[in-house]
């Protein structure tokens, strides 16, 4: 089975659904001749033309809109947004237009759309090039939020989005574009939007984590187990809208002890509803304080590697926190 | 050197503590792990143990005395050890905050662990769960998290080792979990209204050998305090006696037992009586109520406990709304609650909101009783043993006959009620259980 990594996974995930499906088209900053700025789309302009890797303005409003309207007319667009962080501009297209088409007209129309957005930090990219934003989607219903954390997930979780008839927010862990090296089948497949996964076996303390922080909780999972004998368990939630509760539930009741881990701010961000859930649905089977290690609430990544080092979870950091629960 | 007892620190952010009543008096012999003085919070009461066995040869802090935790309550040593002497021992009941210096030395860690109440104080909510599942003391087990914290494995691994184990309660969703355990207790709204009666049927579980001081339980303890309460300080008791003619009920039963028998339901006398007094208390409101200082509350609901003989007491399951149940209704509900309480497995929910008690004291043999009225109740009836005895049916020309007749034993409020007004209720009951129709 050939070895990708994540980012070759995305592109592949793209090349296969613009082959099998003439309304599937990709539009974005410098998606065409370029490639991308992370190279995403390399290679997709040669092979299908410029209608249909498509080069936009620099106005993100401006991308969602077109793939909005596109999409209720029968397209299928991926829309890439160059950084996460570059994304407020279409804020309001998104929750208020994307979100709602399908529940404000009683499903009689939907928008079958893909937005890609590389997000997080740890790449010296500072306050603009480093931020995570799922919790702000997360909370609007009406869409998906999807964040993969292997190559084999981003393209079978990309294809599943890019078939899936409505919107969906499609995070890629821009740090782990290279990093994260994994085999994917050459074979067709998708993987189904909403299950998360055990990823690791453990009975002592569930870690709950997504994309680069999921790459990060596995290594520190290891680092303990190898150096303390705790038997850390680690679920990839790959899906944070729809929730897989159920999984959620299920490693909790089993260890007793959740640690949610998400580079976000920590105040508010995704992992705090993890907790409430856990609190709310399994509090007889709680055996410690449900913690959440985060990123800081200060505004942005630092652009210093010592500051950028101190605000977000590393491997060390999750091991700490794991250790932690573990002794409670 | 003498063992301290100190005030044990009972929860995280738990700082003083009261203490209660002293179980145990200077120069009384203890043995380890024998609870020696009750201890308060705002939370919880709990007991300190003993952590040696020895004599109690010094108390330092009296009853009702509030102190930081760590302090030094008593000595536990041999007869002949030296304590410190009286006038430094009261230093620390004078200041009430003194620190154990005063005494003997500086607090200690709490007391050896198997003997912690913090540690039954500080469980999680899975060790609560699974203490209370497996009926185990959280405080016996030697726990390894934080400041010697019982964790879920140290449960697990205690169980595996204990004979506990032999007979694993399979998982059960919390709502189907019996209510036992420090932070599941089921409240203490319905105690006993009577002294336990022994089942005519099962001998009343052994008492230890003569010259034993067996502890209370905290069942034996809540219903101690409600009895004193409810009669000695609360209700004016006055206990009004009727007997019934059970014929009617009697040919009832006989006739629909087996019916309802078909249909899983056993058809006993109690579900009558609860069914008569449900009537009764619906058209007889002043006794379905609660004395308050500003005026009589009547009930809008007439929920009937019945009172249930367990081992180490009693406990009052309550039939809802019982005067709008028929009566396979009502009996269906008596099995399920009895089956419960016996099997320990009464919800919260289920021992409270009674607003009328029945007593079936006949079930030991008794003839007539004089209950205790569980507060904040009005009133409470005792059913006396069917027993057939000749009569004289004075309607039928003082003609004699064999029939089944039971003595109904009311107690009631002389605050609310007075005796006429009792005794046109009871007659109510009476009239219902004697006309009781064969259909």
């Amino acid at each position: 089975m050939p070895e990708l990594t994540l980012i070759e996974a995305v592109r592949q995930a793209m090349d296969e659904e613009l082959a099998r499906d003439k309304t599937v088209f990709i539009t974005g900053e410098d998606v065409g001749p370029r490639g991308g700025v992370f190279r995403a789309t390399v290679g997709l302009y040669d092979k299908y033309g410029p209608h249909r890797v498509i080069d936009s303005p620099l106005a993100e409003l401006s991308i969602i809109a077109v793939g909005i309207g596109a999409a209720l007319v029968g397209m299928r667009p991926i829309c890439e947004i160059q950084f996460a962080d570059y994304i407020f501009p279409a804020f309001n297209q998104i929750v208020n237009e994307a979100a709602l088409v399908y529940y404000r007209t009683n499903g009689d129309w939907h928008v079958p759309l893909v937005i890609r957005a590389p997000y997080g930090g740890g790449i010296g990219g500072g306050l603009y090039h480093s931020q995570s934003v799922e919790a702000y989607f997360a909370h609007a219903p009406g869409l998906k939020v999807v964040i993969p954390s292997t190559p084999y997930d981003a393209k079978g979780l990309l294809k599943s989005a890019v078939r899936d008839p409505n919107p969906v927010l499609f995070f890629e862990p821009k740090k782990g574009y290279r990093l994260i090296r994994g085999e994917v089948p050459a074979e067709e497949y998708t993987v189904p939007i909403g299950p998360a996964q055990v990823t690791r076996q453990g009975r002592d303390v569930t870690v709950y984590a997504y994309g680069m922080m999921h790459y990060y909780a596995q290594q520190a999972a290891q680092t303990v187990a190898e150096q303390d004998g705790i038997e850390a368990e680690v679920v990839d939630l790959r899906t944070l809208v729809p929730l897989d509760k159920e999984t959620v539930i299920a490693s909790f009741k089993k260890t007793g002890k959740a640690l949610v881990v998400y580079e976000d701010n920590k105040f508010l961000g995704y992992g705090a509803e993890i907790a409430a859930i856990l609190s709310d649905e399994a509090f007889e089977y709680m055996d410690g304080p449900i913690r959440r290690l985060a990123g800081l609430d200060v505004p942005g990544v630092p652009f210093a590697h010592t500051m950028q080092d101190f605000f977000m979870p590393s491997p060390e950091k999750i091991a700490g926190a794991i250790r932690e629960l573990a002794e409670y | 050197m003498p063992t301290k007892v100190i005030m044990p620190q009972m929860g995280e952010s738990v700082v003083e503590g009261t203490v209660g009543q002293w179980l145990k008096r200077e120069g009384d012999p203890v043995s380890e792990y024998e609870p020696i003085v009750e201890v308060e919070t705002d939370k919880v009461t709990s007991e300190v143990t003993a952590s040696t066995s020895g004599t109690l040869l010094k108390i330092y802090v009296g009853e009702g005395l509030t102190v930081p935790t760590g302090t030094v309550l008593a000595l536990i040593g041999q007869p002949d050890e030296a304590v410190p002497d009286v006038v430094e021992a009261e230093a620390v009941v004078a200041f009430g905050h003194a620190a154990p210096e005063a005494t003997t030395s500086p607090p200690e860690a709490p007391p050896a662990p198997e003997a912690r109440p913090a540690a039954r104080s500080h469980v999680t909510p899975v060790v609560a769960r699974m203490a209370a599942q497996h009926a185990i003391d959280v405080s016996r087990i030697q726990g390894t998290g934080h400041g010697g914290r019982v964790t879920k494995r140290d449960l697990l691994a205690y169980l595996e080792r204990s004979s506990a184990a032999e007979q694993p309660t399979p998982e059960l969703p919390p709502w189907e979990q019996p209510g036992s355990g420090e932070l599941f207790k089921i409240p203490t709204e319905a105690p006993a209204p009577t002294p336990p009666p022994d089942h005519a049927h099962k001998a009343p579980p052994a008492p230890g050998a003569p010259g034993d001081l067996i502890p209370h339980s905290p069942m034996r303890r809540r219903i101690a305090e409600h009895m004193v309460r409810s009669k000695l300080h609360t209700a004016p008791h006055v206990t009004t006696v009727f007997e019934a003619d059970m014929g009617a009920v009697v040919a009832h039963r006989a006739a629909h037992k087996d019916d309802f028998a078909r249909r899983g339901t056993n058809l006993t006398f109690t579900a009558y009586f609860v069914a008569a007094t449900a009537q009764a208390l619906r058209r007889h409101p002043a006794v379905n109520s609660e004395w308050r200082e500003d005026g009589l509350l009547l009930k809008p609901e007439v929920n009937i406990g019945m009172a249930v003989a367990l081992d180490e007491g009693l406990i009052v399951p309550v039939i809802r709304r019982a005067d709008e149940l028929s009566l396979a209704g009502i009996a269906r509900q008596a099995n399920d609650l009895a089956a419960r309480a016996r099997a320990g497995k009464l919800s919260p929910d289920d021992v409270q909101g009674g607003t009328f008690t029945l007593t079936n004291h006949g079930v030991s043999g008794s003839l007539f009783a004089t209950p205790i009225i569980n507060q904040p109740q009005t009133g409470i009836l005792g059913v006396g043993a069917i027993k057939k005895r000749v009569v004289v049916l004075e309607d039928q020309g003082d003609a004699l006959a064999v029939r089944p007749m039971v003595y109904l034993s009311f107690t009631f409020d002389h605050r609310t009620l007075d005796g006429a007004a009792a005794d046109w209720f009871v007659a109510e009951i009476v009239r219902l259980l004697e006309g009781w129709s064969l259909e």
